[in-house]
């Protein structure tokens, strides 16, 4: 990768996430405006530990497909990068083999000869536990400290790369990056800088950029165009009927992060409490006074997850009147006649299992916290049980069955029958997982915990 | 449009917004309508830890708020009283708990 200075590096946002979609205009327009690298998120915790803990993506192959066969034919036309970062959702080394399954396929398809380099996240339990053990791992909050059963106990563990091992596979002639886990800002942040622009406008705009157009007036119409520079940054929506404003701008910090202020990377700490937001015109604006604080000690946060145990859900739903009118102690009873059965026909007592009834339409989202009042219209009744395998978690489900089809109320003297909403009514969720860890290790190298694969293809040989 | 009970957190606001801030944590966001919101919404008095830590039955000493005067917004940050995705969450991406902010009414003025 030619790696000489220059004064402004552009990085094309396509979107928030790969395979969420955008105008193929907005390529085009990112092109013409002259970009120097596509960047794009391919994964998120935000969903949930089951796509870490199963090492499964949330996204499908086709959509993965469609919006990579743009951006590849973009990247291979323009002569500038591809990073793709945290591929396969939760960029674990299967979801990185994955995204470079579906690229191999395509640059055959289109006839395009890419140097393709995959960054591999995943984290080995037993070198993690040397490591903790030599008192190198520390909780971050609101996390306790880590017991290496816990590292054990996880079916996958991923580090966090910063803007390093991305930076090294370009330097080594990547054309198309494949990153495992990474912070999303640095697979924005580490082509410029790479090529030397300052820390802390880079990191800024990588934070402005990850989420695509959300920083614009029309999230839906495609990503935006950051322009790094010594001074500070620039941000256009690719789509040239959305805009950006300083408020539009400035109201992204606040998205998903704790501190709106400070956000911790593996290298240091961006702050941009002093940064300010400027109108260019009516769709740009200029972004000065961002700094970036290099850490003494350079880190790498863990993520895991492990299984909690095996989920059936049953949902049936009320409407009938008196029931709806007496909807907590029905659910009372149903807890306490299905707690009964279960004893009464498994011989399982209330801690080698669990249960979760939620009234939808009731209070199931905030429970206690709900501020509304009153009876509701109907009312859907989802049991969720998690035992610690898949049979014992759908008996548990079957013996709920006859319940939430014929539970009367306490004072009532016939049987109620409520409506299932599918037959049958139990379906099985398999493994549940939690996410449980939340910690950071000390790196020996920004690079040590990542390993990179180049591909040669046969012209590169 | 004539509007029943007392004016609450939501009436003066653009928007509230509540998400994941990762899997730990639940962030939350008014953006206030105006300077003179702003003012009201942001005054200690009225809307504190305690008052957060009330609304959502957590800990105090864990929520975090930033008041930004510049973007008429008030940010508050505590950790998630459920762990993400497990048998007793009822959100997985928190999208939903602005609610309860939303919703406290605010001094009469």
């Amino acid at each position: 990768m030619d790696n000489t200075a220059v004064a402004s590096v552009r990085v094309l946002a396509p979107a928030g996430m790969l395979g969420a979609g955008f105008p193929d205009l907005t390529i085009e327009r990112g092109l013409e405006l002259g970009a120097d690298v596509i960047s794009v998120d391919g994964g998120s915790t935000d969903s949930g530990p089951h796509y870490l803990g199963s090492s499964q993506p949330k996204t499908t192959r086709a959509a993965v497909a469609r919006d990579l066969r743009v951006l590849l034919k973009a990247a291979a036309r323009a002569d500038i990068p591809l990073i793709v970062g945290s591929c396969g959702t939760s960029g674990t080394d299967n979801g990185v083999d994955w995204v470079a399954g579906i690229v191999a396929d395509l640059l055959a398809e289109e006839g395009l000869d890419l140097r393709v380099a995959r960054i591999y996240s995943e984290q080995d339990a037993g070198r993690l536990k040397e490591r903790l053990a030599a008192g190198h791992i520390r909780p971050l909050p609101p996390m306790g400290e880590l017991r290496p059963e816990t590292l054990d106990d996880c079916t996958h563990i991923v580090g966090m790369m910063g803007h390093e091992p991305i930076v090294a596979a370009l330097e080594a002639g990547a054309q198309v990056v494949l990153a495992g886990r990474a912070t999303d800002t640095a697979v924005a942040a580490a082509y410029p800088l790479m090529k030397g622009m300052p820390a802390g406008p880079t990191w800024h705009a990588s934070k402005i950029v990850e989420c695509g157009g959300q920083c614009t007036s029309n999230p839906r119409e495609g990503g935006v165009l950051a322009t790094i520079d010594a001074g500070g940054f620039t941000i256009e929506p690719l789509h040239p009927e959305v805009s950006c404003t300083p408020i539009s701008v400035a109201a992204h910090m606040l998205y998903e992060t704790v501190n709106p202020f400070r956000m911790r990377e593996p290298d240091g700490t961006l702050d941009v409490a002093e940064a300010t937001y400027t109108a260019l015109d009516d769709r740009r604006v200029r972004v000065e006074g961002s700094r970036f604080h290099v850490a003494e000690q350079h880190t790498v946060k863990l993520e895991g997850a492990r299984i909690t145990g095996y989920q059936t859900m049953s949902f049936s739903a009320v409407r009938d009147p008196h029931i709806l009118a007496h909807i907590e102690d029905w659910a009372a009873l149903l807890r306490e006649v299905l707690t009964e059965r279960v004893e009464q026909t498994l011989g399982l007592g209330a801690d080698s299992y669990a249960f979760d009834v939620r009234l939808y339409g009731h209070n199931a989202v905030l429970g206690e916290n709900d501020p509304a009042q009153g009876p509701p219209r109907e009312v859907g009744v989802m049991l969720l049980v998690n035992a610690p395998d898949q049979a014992t978690a759908t008996a548990v489900a079957k013996i709920a069955n006859p319940l939430m089809l014929h539970l009367p109320t306490r004072d009532m003297d016939h049987l109620p029958s409520l409506a299932f909403a599918t037959s049958p009514a139990e379906t099985e969720r398999g493994p549940a997982y939690e996410f449980v860890l939340h910690h950071a290790v000390d790196s020996i190298t920004p690079t040590d915990m990542f390993r990179i694969e180049i591909e040669e293809s046969a012209h590169h040989g | 449009m004539a509007e029943k009970g007392p004016t609450t957190l939501a009436d003066l606001s653009l928007e509230v917004r509540s998400k994941n801030a990762g899997p730990f944590w639940v962030t939350m966001e008014l953006f206030l309508r105006d300077a003179e919101a702003y003012r009201i919404a942001a005054d200690e008095a009225f809307l504190d830890e305690r008052t957060i830590a009330r609304l959502y039955g957590v800990d105090p000493d864990g929520v975090q708020i930033f008041r930004i005067p510049a973007l008429n917004v008030v940010k508050i940050s505590f950790p998630r009283p459920v762990s993400q995705a497990s048998l007793r969450d009822r959100d997985v991406h928190s999208g939903q708990h602005h609610v309860p902010l939303a919703a406290l009414p605010v001094p009469s003025v």
